[in-house]
């Protein structure tokens, strides 16, 4: 059953491996230069404004605890798709309900406009 | 295909879960703490797959890599100066913390050695089709937990929207 998994398994060591050689041909290969505007943030050739350390607006929070969990609502799919053939319109009617009563929630962040971007 | 033995995988899982779980409460700058854990719940699920709980893996990474990583990390970057700051991640009791766990530790470690075989135990013990079999009991016999849990998200979408609600007055 683990073999199934060697393709992720390759694909985590092949993305760390790559990861590892560019920063260490870089360091290698790459001539050292120490220019003040080589140590600014690159930002298609604009110069950067403000600090990177500055406080995110609330708003990127919002959404993020937003699509945590929506995607707890998705992860009840998965187990229910396996067997929504099995279970017919039972299964289908559970879920129907499952996600109505979601979709209550849904309404109410759009009502309150939670996920308008101003 | 090559074959690998489990229990290697299951060494090398194990070490960079610790060593990443030992990064998270030992580095100095917060923001580098909650990329080691993002590291070390990735590594759980690799545990997960190890075990046939393909199921669990697949939640693992969609759920705690996926949304409560980026929730953490922009949680850092929400708190000001916390992306900034150093950290100390240690205390007075320092002492007293690392001997009572050496003993837990050690208490552990004979309990385990001498109680439990961890890793073909739970191998042998788990269908290869368990996520049917999550699936059949969710749907019958769990309906009712199934369908609170809905009500349960439901109560956490007005809870993080009345929490982070902006007043436009």
């Amino acid at each position: 059953m683990f073999e199934t998994f060697y393709p992720i398994l390759f694909l985590v060591l092949f993305a760390t491996f790559l990861a590892f050689m560019l920063v260490a041909f870089s360091i290698i290969l790459g001539r050292r230069t120490s220019l003040g505007k080589k140590f600014q943030a690159y930002e298609c050739g604009i110069t950067p404004e403000g600090s990177t350390k500055d406080p995110v607006p609330i708003k990127f929070f919002q959404v993020a605890i937003l699509f945590l969990l929506f995607d707890i609502e998705v992860i009840f799919l998965y187990p229910w798709a396996i067997v929504s053939r099995q279970l017919g319109w039972f299964g289908f009617i559970e879920m129907l309900v499952f996600i109505v009563i979601l979709l209550v929630g849904y309404f109410y962040v759009l009502g309150r406009g939670a996920l308008k971007w101003d | 295909m090559l074959e690998v033995d489990g229990g290697i995988v299951f060494w090398i899982l194990s070490f960079v879960i610790l060593v990443s779980g030992f990064m998270v409460v030992s580095l100095k700058n917060v923001f580098h703490c909650a990329l080691a854990l993002v590291l070390c719940l990735f590594t759980v699920a690799g545990l997960y797959i190890l075990l046939d709980a393909e199921f669990l893996a697949a939640a693992q990474v969609l759920i705690y890599v996926g949304s409560v990583a980026i929730l953490l990390i922009f949680e850092v970057m929400l708190t000001s100066k916390l992306a900034d700051k150093r950290i100390t991640q240690s205390n007075d009791q320092a002492l007293v913390g690392f001997f009572i766990c050496t003993l837990f530790a050690v208490a552990a470690y004979l309990l385990i050695k001498f109680n439990t075989i961890w890793y073909p135990l739970a191998k042998s013990a788990l269908p290869s089709d368990n996520i049917l079999t999550i699936g059949k009991y969710l749907m019958t016999e769990f309906m009712l937990p199934f369908e609170v849990v809905s009500i349960l998200l439901v109560a956490a979408l007005i809870g993080a929207i009345a929490l982070a609600r902006t007043e436009k007055s």
